[in-house]
This record gives structure tokens, sequence and C-alpha cells, in this order.
């Protein structure tokens, strides 16, 4: 039996090295948000409104000014889908939480806590107090980071001078290399790129997303079932 | 220190599709089983996003910026993600240089 004292300290010392792998990221947001013209103030904002990296840095890419609110809704959702999933995963584990401890709770669930949560549960039961301890250090990096990223950035100037506007496409990159997971992303990321870049020419920003993303799903659906048929036809022979 | 309103709008509504992906799964918990082609399709979400997204960028915007990106691809087969994006940057900075 785990005291809460317990919880917290594990909480604390699980999330971290996530914590120091997001510092630079939170920086590189800022910057690159100030370089579209946000404030210091609205970095923030947007950071503690959404808290999620992904959907924040596409919103940066798309971003122009007045900003495309539909676009950026869209975006948002479609990237963070996720959730829904992670979310299926992670209710029944909460039964330790009450009704307003997982409404708030989940408010702040990202990639890694979400991770550090599950694998947590494998072994004991998952209390807000370790699910907070986790939350709190990690919401509050990235809040203090990307806003500190941001009022650095606006002193830098143009960020097109140092490349720094291609390091979204840059770790955007990186990013489809942790979701890889083989042949059906290959088929996946090669039609939502040709989808999206010939939209982007032929009919303009912001549709390129939306066609682009479909594009790719449809790819993910059709190559995962050719997958099946050809787990059918082995199981056959 | 200002706050555009339709910057704030804009936060809102991602704030609200974000929230409602984050308790989602809440309501689904127990009835959701997706068939494993579905499933192949919604964790093709992320990636076929995030390249929806860059691919003008990558693409279409001209040569020193496709090369970059072969350069970049190079590297996230091998990196960790901070340095992937260093080399994209020091990449772009020189095809730009030379290109």
């Amino acid at each position: 039996m785990s005291t809460t004292r317990d919880d917290v300290r594990r909480g604390l010392t699980d999330i971290w090295p996530a914590m120091v792998a997001a510092a630079p990221i939170g920086l590189l947001f800022g910057a690159l948000a100030a370089g579209k013209g946000l404030s210091p103030l609205e970095v923030f904002l947007m950071s503690a409104m959404v808290f999620a990296g992904g959907a924040q840095f596409a919103a940066i890419e798309l971003w122009t000014t007045p900003a495309p609110v539909a676009a950026l809704v869209f975006s948002t959702l479609l990237i963070n889908a996720r959730h829904v999933l992670m979310g299926t995963s992670l209710a029944p584990k909460l039964s330790g939480f009450n009704r307003w401890q997982k409404f708030v709770g989940l408010f702040y669930m990202a990639d890694e806590n979400w991770a550090l949560a599950e694998k947590r549960a494998r072994t004991h039961r998952l209390t807000p107090a370790y699910w907070f301890a986790m939350v709190v250090p990690f919401v509050s990096a990235w809040l203090v980071t990307s806003t500190l990223g941001a009022s650095i950035g606006a002193v830098l100037g143009d960020p097109k001078r140092l490349g720094a506007d291609f390091a979204f496409t840059a770790l955007f990159i990186a990013l489809v290399a942790a979701f890889w997971k083989g042949r059906v992303t290959f088929w996946t990321v090669a039609a939502a790129g040709i989808a999206s870049a010939l939209t982007y020419r032929l009919v303009g920003p912001p549709w390129h997303v939306a066609a682009g993303a479909l594009c790719g799903l449809l790819a993910a659906w059709l190559a995962a079932g050719a997958d099946e048929r050809s787990v059918t036809e082995e199981a056959k022979a | 220190m200002s706050v555009d309103p339709i910057n704030l709008l804009a936060f809102l509504g991602m704030a609200i599709a974000t929230y409602a992906t984050r308790i989602g799964g809440l309501a689904l918990a127990g009835r959701l089983s997706l068939s494993p082609r579905a499933q192949a399709a919604f964790d093709a979400i992320p990636p076929a996003v995030l390249v929806a997204v860059i691919a003008p960028s990558a693409l279409a915007t001209g040569w020193a910026e496709t090369a970059a990106a072969a350069v970049t691809v190079l590297a996230a087969t091998r990196l960790p993600l901070l340095a992937v994006v260093a080399v994209g940057v020091v990449a772009v900075v020189g095809f730009r240089a030379v290109m």
C-alpha cells in the first residue's frame, strides 16, 4: 500500500526526464510563434489553454494574420484525435479519481504523462496524487519554456535569417519517424505529402492540410487492408 | 503585451477541440472496438497530419528546401529529435547559400 507522499514523489521522479526533453522544444515553439507575430502573453495563453505540442506547432506553421480559425481548429482536432483512444484505454484505470479529479486531470493529458500513467497502472493503483505530481510540473515547464522562447524569439527577429523557419519541417519529419510503423506509414506519408503539396499549388492554403490528411488516412486504410488479406492468405497456405 | 481578439478566439477553439478529444475516451471506454483496419487508419492520423502540414514547405518551396528535407529524413532514421532539427536547419542554410 503506497501513501500519498510516496505517490507524489514517484510522480515527480517519473516525469523529470520528460520535462528535460521538452524544455528545448518549448523554447523552439515560443521562438517560432514569435516569428509569426504572437506576443509572449499570447504564447502563454495558447500553451495554457491547449497544451498539445504537435497541434501547437502545426497551428504556428498555419498561422497568418488574421488567424485562420476554422483551419486551426480542424488541424488541432485531427492531430489530437489520438487522445480519444488514449483516454479510452486510461479511463478504467482512473477508479481512484472522483468526478472532478477526472475532468480536471484529463485537461492536461499528453502523450508523455499518459504513457507514464499507463506504465504505473500495470503495477500500482493509479492515484490522483501520482497523476497531479506529474502533470503540475510538466505543464508549468511547458508554460515557462514556451513563454521564455517567445520573449527571446521577439529579440532575435526574422527566423528565416537563421534557417529557423525550416525548424518546423525538420521537427515534423523527426516526429513522423517517432510514429513510424512500417509499410502502412510509408503509404500514409507518401499519399499525404503528394496530395498536400499538389493541393497547396493548385488550390492554396489552408486546404492542403485537410486534403493531405484525408488522402493519408485513405492510404493507411487501403494498405492495412492489403496486410489483412496477405495474413489471411498465409493462414490458408 | 497584447492579445488579439481573433487570436484568442482561435486559442479557445483549439482548446475546446483538444479537451473534447481528451475526455471523449471517458464516454467511449469499454464500448469501442475498432477493426484492425480502422485501428491502422486511426494510428495513421498523426503522421498524415504532420506530413500534410509540412509538405508545401518541403516539396513546393524550392530545391534548397527539398534537398534539406531529404537530408533531414536520413537524419531522422538515426538521430534523436533535437539533433534532427539541428541537422535540418544547418542543411537548409547551407543549400540556400549554394543553390
